[in-house]
């Protein structure tokens, strides 16, 4: 289980994440929206170690992350950050096998081939695989990545902003993909959207974020609604049925 | 890229050549029944001279492709981030300070030199904001310059300019046996590099990710700077500077297979190896019978690719 113990990040004496104590359900997808600078990267990079904290501390499997082994940590763990675009000239095939690393140290096993082939095909870039990444369209370099942490293979899966760049369909593809991992192999896995009807027909749970403190916290039918959206966001945001599910509207 | 065969045999061919090209004629049928002279020209000679280019190449060519990646910057490497200066610097220390340095010492003098410089370099590219790719290396190039100079400065100062000389400018006519040996340090190194090639090449996909997969950057960083600057010092005390050739290779290999370290760590000690040889029995030629440095040939190559790579940086870098 991935929890905080109140969590806190500042810059300077400026605080951008404060007290946050949450523990996240297990083998759910849990979505943690806010506005832009409201600390969801912040959070995603504390629990996944790429930042320290500056009090408090988060855990995985009740450790706490600075215990962990790091490659350890990362048999467990995979992050997708924000920016994690490289410029590096790699093929995507060898992409997604050095996700493989913290598993293979660097000499693939037949198993780590059979990883590496199955995220390719999960995520349909087949076909793009003897492409350099650096001559890929943006979307098609975020699929890569993606299928790097899928191939990756560890028990808790962290995206910040996965959808960044896809169109539709792909964005379907990837939720659908996601909720599957959790549904039928047990991942527990954390994201980062701001589409927020992507949350509504995906997440099983939701953080919200707002100026670094967790504002609210629970189901996504709790959370779903339009006077927490509307504070959220500070904006008005209205909330229809459509087919049992909600869709926001707030495009005027 | 061309069978591993092939290579072999490209190699092979230019080396056989290389053997027989000199002022002094000795033909391949010779070698049944060298005289007494010719025998040593060929051992101490012409076979070491062989040896140290084929070594010296390969391995520069691989610390080129070690920096490139763990700096994540495609215009660095031993010459234009100015390694090869430090080294001289630290050579000219060790032959001041301890005359009768014994070589190793040297190696190790320029060793120690140029990974304080090395070092030295990274803090100062890591403090210029905004640094863009092709900065980095006129940094390199610039205090590199000037550590040249200071270097060049002392060998005149404590009189051990003609000591100098064949570091000032590398110089494969030197080459006797016995006085080059130094540079197969450089072989078990290049095997490292193949050993722990997907390290530098996760390193170049920056601290995050490297993080992400487990793996500490900076430890990444450091082995690969150690690396760096022992194959340069051992290449600079055993044959002199030869310039241009980490820059060149890599780069071009880059552009047709991409950069995994393992994929073309191979080509790219092969091309480095083939690269020097060419230039060397070029050097030979072209005013035979006298001999144009290496070094000045491949500055001269060098400068050429280092534009086109510039110009088309946009692209590749
Ligand atoms: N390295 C840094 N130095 C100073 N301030 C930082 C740094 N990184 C982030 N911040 C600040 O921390 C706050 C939270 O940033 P964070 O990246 O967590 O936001 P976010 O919720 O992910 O936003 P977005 O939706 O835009 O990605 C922001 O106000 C940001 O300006
Ligand atoms: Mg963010």
């Amino acid at each position: 289980m991935i929890s905080t113990e109140s969590l806190s990040k500042k810059y300077g004496d400026k605080f951008v994440l404060r007290e946050v104590s949450a523990s996240l359900p297990e083998n759910k997808i849990t979505a943690f929206i806010g506005c832009n600078g409201a600390g969801k990267s912040t959070m995603l990079n504390i629990i996944s170690r790429l930042i320290p904290a500056s009090e408090g501390c988060a855990f995985v499997d009740g450790k706490k992350v600075s215990e962990w082994d790091s490659r350890k940590l990362a048999q467990n763990l995979a992050i997708l950050g924000q920016n994690s675009h490289n410029s590096a000239r790699i093929s995507v095939e060898d992409l997604v096998a050095f996700g493989r690393f913290p598993h293979s140290g660097g000499s693939l096993a037949e198993r780590d081939f059979e990883m590496v082939e199955r995220a390719l095909k999960m995520t349909g870039i087949e076909d793009l695989r003897g492409r350099f990444i650096d001559e890929l369209s943006g979307g098609q370099r975020q699929m890569a990545h993606i299928a790097m942490s899928i191939a990756q293979d560890t028990k808790y899966i962290l995206l910040d902003e996965p959808l960044n760049n896809l169109d539709m369909s792909r964005s379907v593809k990837i939720m659908k993909l996601l909720r599957k991992l959790a549904r039928e192999e047990s991942k527990t896995i954390l994201i980062v959207i701001h589409d927020i009807n992507f949350v509504s027909f995906y997440a099983d749970y939701i953080v919200a974020l707002k100026d670094g403190r967790v504002k609210y916290e629970g189901s996504s039918e709790a959370v779903m609604k339009s006077e927490i959206l509307s504070d959220i966001y500070g904006m008005r945001i209205e909330i229809e049925e459509y087919k049992g599910k909600k869709i926001c509207v707030y495009y005027q | 890229m061309l069978a591993p065969f092939l290579q072999i045999l490209i190699l092979a061919a230019c080396s056989f050549c290389s053997l027989f090209v000199g002022v002094a004629d000795i033909s391949p049928l010779d070698l049944f029944s060298l005289s007494g002279e010719q025998s040593g020209i060929f051992f101490v000679g012409r076979l070491p001279r062989l040896c140290s280019i084929l070594v010296a190449g390969s391995s520069l060519a691989v610390a080129g492709l070690i920096m490139q990646r763990i700096m994540q910057n495609k215009f660095v490497s031993p010459t234009t981030a100015g390694t090869m200066q430090w080294c001289k610097l630290g050579v000219v220390i060790a032959v001041v300070c301890l005359p009768g340095a014994s070589p190793i010492l040297r190696v190790g003098a320029a060793c120690a030199v140029s990974l304080l410089g090395t070092f030295l370099f990274l803090a100062i590219v890591n403090k210029v904001r905004g640094q863009s790719a092709v900065l980095v290396p006129l940094i390199g190039i610039m205090l590199g310059s000037v550590v040249d100079a200071g270097a060049t400065f002392f060998a005149y100062k404590f009189d051990i300019i003609q000591n100098m000389a064949s570091w000032l400018q590398g110089n494969f006519s030197l080459v006797i046996a016995g006085k080059y040996e130094l540079l197969y340090l450089s072989v078990p190194l290049m095997f490292l590099a193949y050993f722990y090639a997907d390290y530098f090449t996760i390193a170049g996909m920056g601290k995050g990710t490297a993080l992400s997969l487990g793996l500490n950057h900076a430890a990444i960083v450091n082995a690969g700077l150690l690396i760096v600057a022992l194959v340069s010092s051992a290449s600079v005390v055993g044959v002199g500077n030869i310039p241009f050739v980490g820059l060149i290779v890599p780069n071009v290999l880059a552009i047709f297979k991409g950069d995994g370290v393992k994929n073309i760590l191979w080509d790219c000690a092969w091309l480095g190896a083939l690269l020097v040889l060419i230039c060397d029995i070029a050097g030979r030629l072209i005013i035979f019978p006298y001999e144009i440095p290496i070094g000045v040939i491949l500055s001269v190559a060098g400068a050429a690719v280092f534009l086109v790579l510039i110009r088309s940086g946009r692209r590749y870098a």
